[in-house]
């Protein structure tokens, strides 16, 4: 049917067509139609890219802080990137627990509105996204109140001996938190979707085959959920990698920061920092573009694109 | 012994996923509470002297600015929604419709902005706006914020209407055109209101992204102050709890949307 | 009729009249990399049900999609009558099809559904000719309801209701009944082919079911690899097949490849599976030479005895033996190694006594064999083969789909095919 389909589709270069002028004003519509968003895309995300990428080079006027000039200055990366590895390593770091911790909160869920909701599933959806609505900026806050010294929380794993510096906020822990809290549907959501395409009956006959729920689980239903766990765990690492927000609220002054927080200081609070923070835009940027693409290759999946 | 655990394993996914909603609902469930305290200086610690108040449900534009900035939020996300579901939904079509030269690279067009972190997004439109468009009079505000937006927004009008779209029965289009309807027919009285759906929630969900965005509208955003913004930016003087109010209300007629929304589809499929 | 007793509204914009005889003439398709449709001519009378049958793959369906203008021939033309459709965009036809899948639209119900044609060409009653259409089809009662609402049966009235609004002068269905289980199956059939003589249109009816080919159709072409193979009344096709494909595709036939040695009158003597035996020159397609022999299960007898006039028969070894209520079901050896089949009514109250491994004889009259060419092709790539039992309902619903299946995926249980 693949020919059919493209046929009504409008003809394709590999097709035959009966009316040959129909085939050129189909491609004309299919222009103009992508004209004005791609134009969109290429004036408002590549070509601030290029000058990103442009100012990342430029060099300071020595004795004029806030002054730049032209230039192929590739030293401004390696100054940022020795002065600001650490705050790379936990970006990385942190966005790899909370993308880790998101998983092992969101699969159950969705696992379960999938499979054992019925005709609860739509509730639960509405629950999964509902929360979304209330600020991002609100929630975080929220968060840091309740983690906060004294606050419910630390006083009860404190209480267990479960937290020996006995505060949460102002650590690693807390900035985790957040970012897993705060991503989390962006992992619920894909893998729902990928495991209500899957058919139940195939999960049961695993459950047949193998009496042990684990294996079932590693043999049959994860493989089947795969596109779904590729698509959340990238919706959920990209983003953390890039926040600041979490760390700035929930984390401490030094040791939490995370290369967000440097990229956003140089840029408002340094002067001169446009370079730095240049720099280390497109060199997040590259990593996060590198891990995606290698990642995407190693599982095989275009679902994305 | 043996039933309990059997009780608990049969359930454990069900068990687990309402744990993990509450932990959802934890800090709109904080935000709400808050909405009531009757505090001095800051919304922080609840004041269990004065007990729970309705003064700020009463008066949510109490405090200064804070229904400005809910204002501009919803103007620029009003706007951004329109313009990116429109684009978005043409490049959907061109994608999903059209097979020509520059496909595969307009996906990748589509693909990069939603594999870039909001941060980059924000320090490359900041660059731009300050060091090159300004000197077509773009000053940073309320237009460079929807500009923004809508380029972060198309991205994923296009990823939602594509699905709606790829998953139709092209033979329904097929029936559309064996029953006497020429190519304008067969689009809008075939096509279009079965890719409809698709189109209304990729503009809910541009909507709720513009609405809720940070990252980029701090940097691109001069001196406008979104809702966002205006809670982290009175952050450290102390949020007023009609934010309190607001954002629960958002939840809340947002809530209201998509029950609304859903019960008039069951109703219609009837 | 009061179906079609509502005035013609204006045509639509470009649309062509054409009353008549619907003629398919040279028609190739060549898509990328392959020909579904080969250089096809066929006349369908006016007023006739016409079935194309054939295996997923073999051009039927692409035939269908150009007859309905949704797909062009690379090469040849379409008409009806003397009007020449060739070029022309599907909703400019007097023609409609009821989909494979039936592809009624989920958004509108039933009754804008079928008035959805109507509308199209502007007729000024339309709500008036669908329900007309829906009482025909007896779905009056759920005319106000989504397709999503239907079972498959009630959709399938629903899509011969949309078309048949519209009184085209083809009426073309895609495997319309495939989706059904065999009950409602054949209950459609009877109801589709009543309707069909109601109201008198020319109904081109594409299957792979063979039994519904003959059960419904005037006349059956049957198709492979973009070819016709041979047409005729069903009942000829059956008695009478001209190539082997035909032979296994419509039915099922002992085959055997042998030899013509002599002519007796107007018999030609055939040497085959071990035996010699006699096939009437005007029930064979070839006259000397390598022909292949073949017998329809049902025309042999079996006896543990040999018949007295001795001439078409055979010695055989029985290989198994089932019982199937009206008829029993006999596997045998002949003496070439291959497997013959033979069906024997269950006339009898006494049990029957053969048994696997018994010694039997095999009989048939002379006039109910046949000798076609010997397609080296079939006999090697085992397409000799019987055609699908209607019982085990085809799976392949969702995919006979001409463009994609090149070849002839339908290897089934090869039936006998000696090799020579």
């Amino acid at each position: 049917m693949t020919a059919g389909v493209a046929h009504v589709a409008g003809a394709g270069p590999d097709l035959p067509d009966p009316v040959p002028s129909a085939g050129r004003t189909r491609s004309l519509t299919a222009y103009l139609l992508l004209l004005p968003g791609a134009l969109w895309l290429i004036v408002f995300f590549v070509v601030p890219l290029a000058q990103l990428f442009t100012v990342s080079l430029q060099s300071g006027f020595p004795g004029y802080p806030g002054y730049y000039y032209r230039d192929v200055n590739f030293g401004t990366y390696a100054s940022a990137l020795t002065e600001f590895a650490g705050h790379f390593g936990r970006s990385l770091l942190y966005a790899g627990l909370a993308t880790l911790f998101a998983f092992v909160l969101a699969y159950p869920l969705a696992y379960a509105m999938a499979f054992r909701a019925g005709r609860w599933r739509n509730f639960m959806m509405i629950c999964v996204i509902a929360p979304f609505f209330t600020s991002f900026i609100l929630r975080t806050i929220a968060w840091r109140q309740i983690l906060a010294d004294n606050g419910p929380v630390a006083d009860t794993l404190t209480f267990l001996h479960l937290l020996p510096g006995g505060r949460i906020t102002e650590t690693w822990m807390a900035v985790v938190a957040g970012l897993t809290y705060n991503f989390l549907p962006f992992m619920v959501l894909p893998i729902y979707a990928s495991l209500e395409r899957a058919d139940a009956r195939v999960i049961e006959a695993g459950g047949d085959l193998y009496a042990n729920g684990f294996t079932t689980f590693r043999t049959v239903t994860l493989p089947m959920s795969m596109p779904g766990v590729i698509a959340g765990t990238l919706l959920t690492f990209i983003p953390a990698a890039g926040d600041y927000v979490n760390a700035e609220l929930l984390g401490s002054d030094r040791s939490t920061k995370m290369v967000g927080n440097v990229i956003e200081s140089q840029f408002f609070k340094v002067l001169g920092g446009f370079p730095t923070a240049a720099a280390l835009s497109f060199t997040l940027m590259a990593i996060i573009l590198a891990m995606v693409f290698l990642y995407i290759r190693r599982f095989g999946t275009e679902e994305l694109l | 012994m043996s039933t309990v655990k059997d009780w608990v394993r049969t359930r454990f996914a069900m068990i687990s996923a309402i744990l993990v909603l509450l932990y959802l609902f934890v800090p709109v469930a904080y935000t709400f509470v808050f909405s009531f305290n009757d505090y001095r200086k800051s919304n922080i610690v609840w004041n269990s002297a004065a007990g729970p108040t309705l003064k700020h449900w009463k008066d949510p534009c109490g405090a200064p600015g804070v229904c400005d900035a809910l204002l501009t939020s919803i103007q620029i996300g009003a706007i951004a929604t329109v313009v990116a579901t429109v684009l978005g939904t043409m490049l959907a079509f061109a994608l999903v419709r059209h097979r020509f030269r520059g496909r595969a690279t307009s996906n990748v067009l589509i693909f990069i902005p939603m594999a870039t972190p909001e941060i980059v997004l924000g320090a490359s439109l900041l660059t731009i706006f300050v060091q090159g468009f300004s000197r077509f009079g773009l000053r940073l505000g309320f237009w460079t914020i929807v500009i923004a937006h809508i380029m972060f927004c198309i991205s994923f009008v296009v990823v939602t209407v594509k699905a709606r779209l790829q998953s139709l029965d092209p033979r329904l289009e097929e029936a559309g055109q064996d029953l006497y309807a020429g190519p304008g027919g067969t689009f809008w009285r075939v096509t279009f209101p079965l890719v409809l759906p698709g189109i209304v929630g990729a503009a809910m969900l541009a909507f709720s992204l513009s609405f809720d965005d940070f990252i980029i509208t701090n940097f691109v955003s001069g001196d406008e102050t979104t809702f966002p913004k205006f809670v982290y930016v009175s952050y450290l003087r102390g949020i007023p709890a009609q934010a309190n109010v607001i954002g629960f209300s958002m939840f809340v007629i947002a809530v209201a949307l998509v029950v609304a929304g859903q019960t008039i589809g069951n109703a219609r499929r009837k | 009729m009061g179906l079609f007793s509502g005035a013609q509204g204006k045509a639509a914009r470009g649309f062509r009249e054409a009353q008549g005889d619907l003629h398919i003439d040279g028609v190739t398709k060549v898509f990328t990399d392959f020909t579904a449709v080969d250089d096809l001519t066929l006349d369908v009378p006016r007023g006739s049900f016409f079935a194309l049958l054939g295996p997923s793959g073999c051009g039927k369906t692409t035939t269908l999609r150009m007859v309905a203008g949704l797909e062009q021939p690379t090469s040849g033309r379409i008409l009806i009558g003397d009007t020449d459709l060739t070029g022309s965009r599907p909703y400019e036809r007097p023609v409609n099809t009821v989909f494979q899948s039936y592809a009624l639209f989920p958004h509108l119900t039933v009754r804008d559904n079928v008035a959805f044609g109507p509308k199209r060409r502007g007729e000024s009653d339309a709500l008036r000719l669908a329900d007309e259409a829906l009482e025909l089809v007896e779905m009056t009662r759920f005319a106000g309801r989504k397709p999503g609402q239907l079972s498959g049966g009630q959709q399938q009235r629903v899509a011969v209701a949309r078309a048949l609004v519209n009184r085209p002068e083809v009426l073309l269905l895609d495997e319309p009944l495939g989706a059904l289980d065999l009950k409602l199956r054949r209950q459609m059939q009877v109801e589709l082919k009543g309707i069909q003589t109601e109201v008198g249109l020319t109904f081109i009816h594409v299957t792979h079911d063979q039994e519904e080919a003959m059960t419904m159709a005037d006349t059956v072409a049957v198709m492979n690899l973009g070819r016709v193979e041979q047409m005729g009344h069903p009942e000829v096709l059956y008695d009478l097949p001209r190539t082997t494909f035909v032979a296994n595709f419509l039915g099922q036939s002992n085959l055997g490849n042998g030899r013509v040695v002599d002519t007796d009158g107007d018999d030609l003597v055939v040497e085959v599976a071990g035996t010699t035996a006699r096939i009437p020159k005007a029930r064979s397609t070839v006259s000397s030479g390598a022909v292949t022999f073949g017998v329809r299960p049902e025309k042999v007898r079996i006896s543990d005895e040999r018949p007295r006039d001795a001439g078409n028969d055979v010695r055989a070894t029985v290989v198994d033996v089932s019982f199937t209520g009206v008829a029993t079901q006999y596997l045998v050896t002949v003496p070439s190694g291959s497997t013959w089949m033979v069906y024997e009514q269950n006339l009898d109250v006494e049990r029957n006594h053969l048994r696997p491994g018994d010694e039997v004889w095999l009989e048939w009259s002379s006039g109910h064999a046949f000798g076609v060419a010997t397609d080296d092709d079939a006999a090697a790539s085992g397409t000799a083969a019987a055609a699908p039992d209607d019982a085990d309902a085809p799976d392949d619903t969702d995919a006979p789909d001409d463009a994609d299946a090149p070849g002839d995926p339908t290897a089934r249980p090869a039936a006998s095919v000696d090799a020579p």
